[in-house]
């Protein structure tokens, strides 16, 4: 009786989940581009075309060094060929005669790109309360309300300006929560990295806009290693939003970032990210290898830093948005939704590090898997012998759609004094046929039940996301599973 | 249609799955105003028929074929079939984690509104529709903020049941064993609300493993299915004497 009904049922899911990638195209433009393969001479042409000063240099071979001594990692649920990081480009921007001073001099096709990603970067069109800093491939490509942001002292940048603008707070902090060796692929992003996001909230400020950076990879040949560093000082506010997309191409693209976010005292940070970056096709070829290494540090006391994720993109997501929770009374939170289809596969999740005082953190794990795809959550809670009061609440809630996919929970737990509590609870549930022929045999259409299902699922993250994200995750996961239930 | 011809016909209905035949040369007519009750011993078919009228798709259909309503419905998808008008009260009615009752409940009425290009009605409209409805089944209506049929006692999964056949406004409801498991005041309350929906132009089909439900609705037929067919119908009394010999005298 069941193998029927899963025939039936998996074909329906099939449909509904191929929905064709709407920003699959790619942009066909004059580039700058660093000849393919790795070596110190990369590192070296990279930094002296974006003229940096000498102590990024150094940065950059010292972690190039560091890379060339370290292995890939093995330990994720991931299965993938071995890539081939001399078949690489690791420089790729668009051919510009001079340096821009204003957004018109922006090439109209980058712009039209972005427009028909619908990131409006002309003046008129703009999201009225988000900043915007777009990345094409290596280079950032124009930041919106720079000025506005200037006149409170808020720094929004790319990271290349800042290099030159604000060298000693970069120099400060660049490497400060995630050093150079910390992994394979922060240490090969340290090395390589060109482009990315630069934020700074002075003291006593509440960022008046949210930031937002939205990357896209272009190039087929190119990997992305952006790098984002948010600082917020003492008593200030910010909500950072980051979105992503790439074209559709039958190669795999590399992309390796390192986000790195510091909290001062009573400061709070919230970093969103929608990420779709191309998946692969139904039969798993092609799509982004994703390797991303996100750390925040609540440094001073009664700081915050919250990660909300929805991960529907890339055909390989490893990425694990993490919290050290040095201040006393420091608050780190972790809302995630991980959505995989077709052959993805996906392994994410969060390390929580109390190191503090009466610490809090709190993690919710959505995953999603439909057809033959892979989506795994790992987790670390660590307790120091100092965090005395310490506590930590997780939730990891697995939904499977179709008999393919698969779903792990891997949650590490280390605690070292008495007065912690800890909770952690988990569920796996399923959407089977019979509860999809409930919905149809009161009239709802199987996208229409899916929609349902899975928004229901997800609720309690998508309230964590702002207003413009909510809606647009909520349409991403239906697009998703387009043809995927049934 | 024609005003004479039945609301249902089943003609020589054979049905299997995996390779499994169910349902054998099934026939039964059904008019409109009719309450039939199908009876039988485990395993004959009861269930199996209940989920092919509306549309499972893991049943194979062999042979025959089913009329609704003048014209055959064996190539609709379960959703058309629910809006021309058929409904099967699950058995086991599925918990759905998530959605609220509500959602759920409204979503329903719409997409029936919306295929009779009928406008569809806002929550707040919705919420005076479903009221009146919750009373007719006695619940209460902070029943409708929790998830559908998550956490219900076995009564209030039925009470839902009758509760959506009553808003969707069916022409033919399945009833598939919707007693079972209510105890007396429940069995009174959901007897109570269909014979309050039942009028001359719906028909109903009541599958039941017991004559107590009949003391309450009163059957115009009483069928017995034992292997995939009908073996015998007959009248309310049928049901009685079936109370009291089972069924092997039947088959004797």
């Amino acid at each position: 009786m069941i193998n029927q009904s899963n025939k039936v049922l998996n074909t329906n899911i099939t449909k509904l989940v191929n929905k064709t990638y709407q920003y699959g195209f790619s942009t066909s433009i004059e580039k700058d581009i660093i000849e393919k393969g790795l070596n110190e001479e990369t590192v070296k042409l990279i930094s002296k075309k974006k003229k940096e000063p000498k102590f990024l240099l150094e940065f950059r071979l010292k972690a190039y060094k560091k890379w060339k001594q370290m292995n890939e990692p093995e330990w994720a649920y991931l299965k993938f060929p071995q890539i081939d990081y001399q078949d690489i480009i690791y420089y790729s921007a668009p051919k510009s005669k001079k340096k821009l001073k204003d957004l018109s001099e922006v090439d109209p096709e980058l712009l039209a790109t972005f427009e028909k990603l619908g990131i409006s970067l002309t003046e008129q069109k703009r999201l009225s309360n988000v900043a915007i800093d777009a990345v094409f491939d290596s280079v950032s490509i124009a930041t919106t309300f720079q000025e506005e942001l200037n006149k409170c002292g808020v720094i929004f940048s790319s990271i290349s300006e800042a290099v030159h603008d604000y060298p000693e707070l970069i120099q400060k902090y660049l490497g400060s929560v995630v050093p150079i060796g910390d992994n394979y692929f922060a240490a090969l992003n340290s090395a390589v990295f060109t482009d990315g996001s630069f934020c700074y909230i002075p003291q006593d400020t509440i960022c008046p806009l949210d930031l937002s950076t939205y990357f896209r990879i272009n190039d087929e040949k190119s990997g992305q290693f952006e790098r984002t560093l948010i600082v917020a000082e003492k008593n200030s506010q910010v909500n950072y939003l980051e979105g992503c997309t790439a074209p559709q191409y039958d190669t795999n693209q590399l992309h390796a970032a390192v986000v790195e976010l510091i909290a001062l005292e009573n400061a709070n940070i919230k970093y969103s990210t929608v990420q779709n970056w191309y998946s692969g096709d139904e039969f798993g070829s092609g799509g982004v290898y994703n390797f991303v290494t996100k750390r925040g540090i609540c440094a001073g006391a009664n700081s915050k830093i919250s990660w909300t994720q929805v991960e529907t993109g890339s055909s390989i997501t490893w990425k694990y948005p993490s919290c050290i929770l040095m201040g006393d009374n420091s608050q780190g939170e972790f809302y995630s939704v991980a959505l995989t289809n077709n052959y993805q596969q996906a392994d994410t999740g969060t390390k929580m590090i109390h190191i503090g005082k009466n610490t809090r953190s709190r993690i919710i794990s959505k995953g999603i898997s439909a057809g033959k795809s892979k989506n795994s959550y790992r987790g670390l809670v660590s307790i120091n012998n100092k965090a005395l009061g310490a506590r930590n609440y997780s939730q990891c809630d697995s939904l499977l759609i179709g008999n393919l996919s698969n779903a792990n929970t891997f949650p590490f737990i280390s605690v070292q004094n008495s007065t912690t509590k800890i909770e952690h609870e988990a569920s796996t549930s399923k959407i089977g046929e019979e509860q999809i022929f409930y919905f149809l045999q009161r009239g709802i259409c199987l996208e229409k039940a899916v929609e349902l299902m899975i928004s229901g699922f997800c609720r309690e993250i998508f309230t964590k996301l702002p207003l413009e994200f909510a809606a647009e995750a909520d349409k991403l996961l239906t697009l998703k599973l387009e043809g995927s239930v049934g | 249609m024609n005003l004479n011809s039945p609301l249902l016909e089943i003609k020589d209905l054979e049905v299997s799955i995996n390779d499994n035949e169910i349902l054998k040369k099934l026939n039964l007519k059904i008019n409109k105003g009719e309450i039939h009750a199908i009876m039988g011993p485990n395993g004959s078919g009861k269930s199996t028929f209940s989920k092919v009228l509306a549309g499972h798709p893991a049943y194979s259909i062999l042979n025959g074929d089913i009329i609704f309503k003048g014209s055959s419905i064996l190539e609709l998808d379960p959703e058309e079939r629910s809006h021309l008008g058929i409904f099967l009260a699950f058995q086991y009615p599925i918990e759905v984690p998530g959605v609220s009752n509500e959602d759920f409940l409204r979503l329903a009425y719409n997409s029936k509104q919306k295929f009779y290009n009928k406008p569809e009605v806002d929550p707040i409209e919705f919420l005076t529709i479903i009221n009146e409805k919750l009373q007719l089944v006695n619940m209460s209506p902070l029943f409708l903020s929790r998830n559908v049929n998550e956490g219900f006692s076995g009564g209030e999964k039925k009470r839902n049941e009758i509760l959506q056949m009553i808003l969707l406004d069916s022409e033919l409801s399945i009833l598939d064993e919707t007693d079972s498991g209510l105890d007396i005041d429940a069995l009174k309350i959901i007897s109570n609300g269909i014979n309050n929906f039942m009028n001359p132009n719906k028909s109903i089909i009541l599958i039941t493993h017991y004559q107590r439900l009949l003391d309450y609705i009163n059957p115009t037929y009483v069928h017995v299915m034992q292997n995939g067919k009908i073996i015998k119908t007959g009248s309310a009394e049928l049901a009685k004497e079936l109370e009291n010999k089972g069924y092997e005298w039947l088959t004797r």
